[in-house]
């Protein structure tokens, strides 16, 4: 449209429209008229359009400089679509400056992160005091470890590698520890979770907000038992009582002994802050066997399962971990030996140490006999624990009421006591599922074998490996965190549905007595006043 | 992955702690050349390793001119001495469905048909043949249904020519970081499935030299899926990992033109999928 006219007869620019008035014919008299006219039309020209804030004279401009610097052929020809390039080379600038803003800061944070992991902080005095406490390093040499797994083909990257062993350092300078090892990598959907184990210094707890998920487990337990005893007190229609007992909870082990003998630090990356996890109760082993579920990457999500189990997601990953640990966890048969002190019950030997006399036997007779390797971590029974307890007898203290008359009924169902394969048992003796042995033994190279290594990979485990070589050995854990099984994991049913009140005589049903019954038992009963009434009265009686 | 660039290709994927150990790296190097020479292949892909219980398969890939056409497959017990494996046909994709359990590590090992399907065993036996299965074709059938529903590439990696064959995308320089989150940006890399049954409106978004092929994001199941993206080193590199094939491993360096997948596992499908997630 035009934006300056139309014009009326006394403005500069009348009669430029007309075909004998316009800028280029020397028709108009007046310099300075042309003069101005050449400036309307100018303006015109560099009015900015709204809709894409170019202008005409700059589009000009740029294509006759395409142009001349480009002097195409029949250039008349492909005029169009030359100024169709020059747009669309002006826009495509625009964008780019507005795309690049947001793309940049994911990757550079990571690299922050893990560019802490290499600054050192030791200053003079805490390298002098570090010292002399450790009579042995805490911490593990990661890199020897990820060496020897890489001879098998087993491991992570190089660099993953050696952040997760600025990791470890870093966690050993922060929390009191006393042992400390590279447990392995869970991976889940969309983080994943690197272990460490730790045995932390005697009498010393960790600094850590772990405290939060053992309470609210806790809490959630006591509020089913306040429930029941609410429903009891009810005088005014006193429905039934329930009759319903929960199973009594079986005790988590101590910290320190059997599935919580160690203490479990996790992070999403190297570089993140390490989160203790907390210890594990035996309800939660037991429902962790008859679930599987991926792990997220989030310590908090929940866990969505029948049956319901007790706990997040944290909750769920140290019950794997506890699983693995005590299904895979191997050494060459005879490093460790019990305590000198010997114990008379075979469950109580929870203690062992490194035998100072063990021989390495060579490689090929490591891979040959699986009895040259033995669990040094005691299995976990049934109930959740490795070493048993009897349920019923806490129950007294646990519960308040009404225990008198329960435990009459329930001596007669003794919970079995189970025992468990003992300490150190050779993993020959393990069982494997159909015609898979539980574990697959292989040396690392036949071309060389004076330096292979032997491997152990856990068929009932798939992504647990251990490795020997001398004195030398590992164990470690690389997968997704679930147990091999042959047959497709089926969920369990649910229970069937309680009945609602007890049966008994005064509420069952009967047949309502039919006439017939009704008249004979009159009649019975009419016989017996009368033999009554004749035994009383000497004298006959009417009809 | 590309056989030129296994090594760096094994360092992207170790993410899940599976990998080769330098001895078959070594010998990897040196027999993928010699097959390419041997078979005249155009390109060799090492596609990754089986875990059997006594032993494990390296598989190899090679393919022609078309790169969409059925590939030869190769699989060895040492990296070094590779045999070719017969291409799969229905029946053996169909019986090796029903066989379960981990795969034994020797070729010629054979699983009794009686007990996993019974008619298919009389058949067999009918037509003269014992009714049994070999640990070979179960294998065959295996990769082929792996690479069937997991192998992944990039959107604008391939190209289809007009004449409907399929080559690498010279032009590719990788995918940006905003595609690279999604996973609809990632295509199965075999025959059409889904992509008949858009939508004229949907299919005239697409670009058919590029969009010839099945996107990820409609893999049942939905939402969550059956793929875990996870961006790794600090977001550098982006990792896809198959929740249905536990092992198979997707990588993609964004802006770059490095790419490719492998398995590491079991050659077992996870079956229990709708369970865990």
């Amino acid at each position: 449209e035009r934006g300056h006219g139309p014009y009326r007869p006394h403005e500069p620019g009348y009669g430029l429209d007309q075909p004998g008035y316009s800028p280029y014919e020397d028709v108009i008299p007046d310099p300075h008229a042309r003069m101005l006219a050449i400036k309307n039309a100018k303006a015109y020209l560099l009015k900015t359009s709204t809709k894409s804030g170019l202008n005409l004279y700059d589009h000009f401009a740029n294509i006759l400089t395409k142009i001349l610097d480009e002097q195409p052929t029949n250039t008349v020809d492909i005029i169009e679509n030359i100024s169709k390039d020059v747009k669309w080379a002006e826009f495509r600038k625009k964008m780019d400056t507005l795309r690049d803003e947001p793309l940049i800061p994911p990757t550079f944070e990571a690299a922050e992160k893990c560019k802490a992991l290499f600054v050192r902080e030791g200053r003079e005095e805490e390298r002098e005091e570090v010292e002399e406490e450790m009579g042995e390093p805490a911490l593990p040499n990661v890199m020897e470890t990820a060496f020897y797994f890489e001879q098998a083909g087993i491991g992570l990257n190089k660099d993953e590698s050696y952040y997760i062993f600025l990791a470890l350092k870093n966690l050993i300078r922060v929390q009191p520890i006393q042992t400390c090892r590279f447990w392995g990598k869970i991976l889940g959907l969309e983080k994943n979770y690197i272990i460490a184990e730790v045995q932390l210094r005697e009498g010393e707890e960790a600094e850590e907000p772990g405290e939060e998920w053992e309470e609210t487990t806790a809490e959630g337990e006591k509020e089913t038992g306040e429930a029941e005893e609410d429903e009891q007190k009810e005088k005014e229609a006193e429905p039934p009582k329930s009759t319903y007992k929960p199973p009594p909870e079986i005790p988590k082990e101590a910290n320190g002994t059997g599935t919580n003998k160690y203490v479990y630090f996790v992070c999403n990356e190297p570089g993140k802050p390490w989160v203790k996890l907390p210890p594990v109760t035996p309800a939660q082993i037991v429902c962790a066997r008859k679930i599987k579920k991926f792990f997220t990457g989030w310590l908090d999500a929940p866990v969505v399962s029948f049956p319901p189990f007790p706990g997040n997601e944290a909750n769920y990953l140290r019950a794997q971990i506890a699983r693995i640990s005590a299904g895979t966890h191997v050494s060459p048969t005879g490093f460790y030996q019990f305590a000198e002190e010997e114990e008379e019950e075979e469950e109580g030997a929870d203690t062992y140490e490194e035998n100072p006399d063990f021989e390495p036997p060579p490689v090929a007779e490591m891979v040959e006999s699986l009895a040259t390797w033995a669990h040094h971590v005691k299995g976990i029974l049934k109930q959740g624990r490795c070493v048993w307890i009897n349920p019923t007898q806490k129950s007294e203290e646990n519960e308040e009421e009404e225990d008198e008359e329960e435990e009459e009924e329930e001596e007669g169902e003794e919970p079995q006591e189970e025992r468990g394969p003992p300490l150190l048992t050779l993993i020959s003796e393990d069982e494997g599922m159909k015609n898979i042995p539980a574990w697959t033994a292989q040396a690392s190279t036949n071309l060389i074998p004076e330096y292979s290594v032997a491997i152990l990979q856990s068929n009932r485990w798939p992504g647990a490996y251990a490795f020997a070589s001398g004195r030398k050995f590992e164990n470690i854990y690389f997968g997704w965190g679930h147990k091999y099984s042959p047959e497709s994991h089926t969920p369990e049913l649910p229970p069937p549905a309680q009945a609602e009140f007890p049966t008994g005589p005064e509420i069952t049903e009967t047949a309502d007595p039919t006439v017939e019954e009704e008249m004979a038992f009159k009649i019975a009963q009419e016989e017996a006043l009368l033999e009554a009434e004749e035994e009383e009265d000497e004298e006959g009686e009417d009809d | 992955m590309e056989a030129l660039s296994v090594p760096a290709a094994l360092a992207l994927v170790a993410g899940g702690g599976a990998g080769l150990s330098p001895e078959r790296r070594a010998a990897l190097s040196v027999s993928l050349p010699l097959l390419q020479r041997d078979y005249r292949f155009e390109r060799v892909w090492f596609w990754g390793c089986i875990q059997g219980v006594r032993g494990a398969y390296f598989i190899a890939e090679g393919l022609g001119p078309d790169r969409a056409a059925p590939r030869s497959r190769l699989y060895s017990l040492n990296c070094l001495d590779w045999s070719l494996l017969t291409p799969a046909t229905k029946e053996m994709l169909a019986l090796a469905e029903q066989v379960k359990g981990r795969f034994q590590g020797d070729p010629s090992f054979e699983y009794s048909l009686a007990e996993i399907n019974a008619e298919a065993a009389a058949r067999l036996v009918e037509s003269g043949k014992e009714p049994v299965i070999k640990e070979e074709a179960r294998l065959i059938a295996t990769i082929e249904q792996i690479d069937r529903e997991v192998g992944v590439v990039p959107r604008g990696a391939f190209v289809k020519t007009p004449l409907g064959s399929v080559h690498e995308n010279r032009h590719f320089e990788g995918l940006s970081l905003g595609e690279a989150k999604k996973l609809s940006s990632y295509f199965h890399f075999t025959d059409l499935v889904n992509l008949k049954n858009k939508t004229l409106l949907e299919k005239a978004d697409l670009d058919p030299s590029t969009d010839f092929l099945d996107s990820l994001e409609h893999d049942i199941p939905r939402g969550k899926g059956s793929w875990s993206m996870q961006l790794e080193k600090g977001g550098t590199v982006v990792v896809l990992r198959s929740l249905l094939w536990l092992g198979l491993t997707f990588y993609h360096v964004p802006m770059t033109k490095q790419f490719g997948y492998a398995y590491f596992g079991t050659g077992e499908k996870n079956l229990d999928l709708p369970f865990m997630l």
